[in-house]
């Protein structure tokens, strides 16, 4: 089976082309890392899969099924979208805006709280649970929107068949909690649960990643493993800029150092 | 209720109000205390309770639907349309419109015109994306501007006898309360007080914003315009039967949400209770502050509410509202 598989996907919600010919697959377990430019349509990309934009051609399965054939509800036990930013100006507590993540869900107050509870545990948000959302930091927001999106799929102990969308969930966290982000993440890739992720922080994505899809004006420039996609061309072609590429001392995944412009 | 039941321009004691209930009850309506509140107060009081509550459920429904603390039913155009109907029938049936008949036109004149100022709004903010929120939010204010001036223009061309009777019905009242009415509003306020709460999750989930509920499963489209329906017959009910009654419909969700949190599977039954209690008390103030003439009820809730209001509004960052 597999979580995902897109075959030459187009898309144009608003007339113009956001997407071309969009082609790739995903396992249970992986993740795909999108990188690109602003404007490349990663997050478009993100949105298609999510349902809110659809295909002008080709196919979107999720879980070999079509997209569109899923049942709202259904789709929603596991399929989990943090977007960008959130709207949320309404004075929750940390605890019930997770609680809201339980909603397409019927396993009882008591079991809402059990996954409530890990969910609170993964991003380490357990301490804040009384605080009020309109009154936290950013970081903080983040981090209880992540906790949200969390609880919306966990539940059962293997997650092969969940696939949680993931757009830049680290932009607002300092350096301890990115890295529990990650390990995060990694928990959830290791018990099944599929993943597409957009981040910045192309060091990061290397050291998650074990797919990288690179975007340009909407197309697909690039798909394989970090060692294969991150070149200094690629980097020169697409973002503009030149890099040294070198590695990770315990890991070994590529890190990228940007050049300096020569000055004149 | 006993309390707004006793006071009135005749006082009387709680014995009385009694008395008065029993007798009605037995229909036993003789006497003068079981006319005063048998036939006069009891269907006011009840009247006023469940126009309260059907005004505070629609507002918490609405601010839930726009996100928007500060939204009332009357954005989306249904009480400006109402108003305009109302005065249409007014100005236009002129002399023909005397006792019973007359006041049960204006009604219906008011709620079709509620209805159609919704029903224009919604089709105005629908394209084929969807029905977009904050289009509706200015197509509201556009209809409630027009219908404003065609108002306008309406009491341009009446005389005094119609100037009076439109401005006396803008500013609501529960004076025309009597049993067919208070049966009529019971059944729809009845059926939004069950029917409302059943979106609780689907408008806490909405509160995060439309995409976010989709992707919780939630039918978005079709869950707006369940609430608009429901929203605009409820209001349109309460503005035929008691005028258009300010503030209860905006402040009384937000004052809840100040003491209760935003959680509308709380913030609904509370707010329906507390619109009821501010609209009884608020009737009740205005039978006896002047009496034995009436003030009319918008005013008082409006008296009553703003200062309250005002006082929420300064201490808001208690309460997490930005």
């Amino acid at each position: 089976m597999n979580t995902l598989q897109l075959k030459g996907v187009c898309a144009a919600p608003w007339g113009q082309a956001l997407l071309k010919d969009i082609a790739f697959t995903l396992q249970p377990g992986t993740v795909l890392g999108l990188a690109g430019p602003n404007g490349a349509g990663k997050s478009s990309l993100l949105q298609l899969i999510a349902g809110d934009i659809q295909p002008s051609t080709g196919q979107l399965t999720f879980c070999d099924r079509s997209l569109t054939e899923w049942p709202p509800q259904e789709r929603a036990q596991r399929l989990a979208f943090l977007p960008q930013m959130s709207l949320l100006s309404f004075p929750y507590t940390v605890e019930e805006v997770v609680r809201l993540g339980r909603i397409p869900h019927s396993s009882g107050y008591q079991g809402d709280s059990d996954i409530v509870e890990q969910a609170l545990d993964l991003t380490d948000t357990a301490s804040l649970r009384h605080r009020l959302y309109t009154q936290l930091s950013g970081g903080e927001k983040q981090r209880t929107q992540l906790a949200r999106i969390f609880a919306q799929i966990l539940g059962q102990e293997s997650l092969s068949g969940s696939l949680l969308l993931l757009d830049e969930p680290t932009s607002a966290l300092d350096l301890a909690h990115q890295q529990l982000v990650l390990m995060a993440t990694h928990q959830l890739a290791m018990r099944g649960c599929a993943l597409v992720v957009v981040i910045h922080d192309l060091n990061l994505m290397a050291s998650i990643a074990d797919q990288i899809l690179v975007l340009d004006n909407g197309c697909q420039i690039a798909l394989g493993c970090p060692e294969q996609v991150f070149t200094t061309t690629l980097f020169k072609e697409v973002f503009g800029v030149d890099v040294t590429i070198g590695h990770h001392p315990q890991e070994g995944y590529p890190m990228i150092t940007p050049l300096r412009p020569t000055l004149l | 209720m006993a309390l707004a039941l006793a006071s009135g321009a005749v006082s009387l004691s709680f014995l009385d109000v009694g008395q008065g209930l029993v007798d009605t009850v037995l229909g036993e309506a003789a006497n003068q205390n079981a006319l005063i509140v048998g036939q006069i107060r009891l269907p006011r009081v009840l009247l006023a309770a469940v126009m309260g509550a059907t005004l505070a459920i629609s507002g918490a429904a609405m601010q839930g639907l726009f996100r928007n603390p500060l939204a009332d039913p009357s954005l989306i155009g249904v009480t400006a349309g109402a108003s305009l109907g109302a005065a249409l029938i007014i100005v236009t049936g002129g002399s023909l419109l005397q006792g019973y008949i007359g006041l049960s036109l204006v009604s219906a004149g008011a709620f079709v015109g509620g209805v159609i100022a919704v029903l224009f709004v919604y089709r105005l903010a629908t394209s084929a994306n969807g029905t977009s929120v904050a289009t509706m939010l200015l197509a509201g204010i556009a209809i409630t501007a027009l219908s404003g001036s065609i108002g306008s223009l309406l009491e341009f061309f009446a005389d005094n006898n119609m100037l009076r009777r439109i401005s006396l019905w803008k500013m609501g009242g529960l004076d025309g309360a009597n049993y067919p009415r208070l049966i009529l509003a019971s059944v729809v306020g009845g059926a939004l007080l069950v029917a409302l709460p059943r979106y609780a999750g689907a408008l806490n989930a909405l509160l995060l914003g439309e995409s976010e509920a989709r992707h919780l499963g939630i039918k978005v489209d079709r869950i707006k315009l369940a609430l608009i329906i429901w929203v605009a017959v409820g209001v349109g009910t309460s503005v035929a039967l008691v005028g258009t009654i300010a503030f209860v419909g905006l402040v009384v969700p937000h004052i809840v949400r100040m003491l209760a949190g935003p959680d509308h599977r709380y913030l609904m039954p509370a707010s329906a209770l507390a619109g009821a209690l501010l609209l009884v008390v608020a009737d009740a103030l205005a039978r006896v502050v002047v009496a034995p003439t009436e003030l009319p009820v918008g005013v008082i809730t409006t008296i009553v509410g703003v200062p309250f209001f005002i006082s929420l509004l300064r201490n808001r960052h208690h309460y997490g509202m930005q």
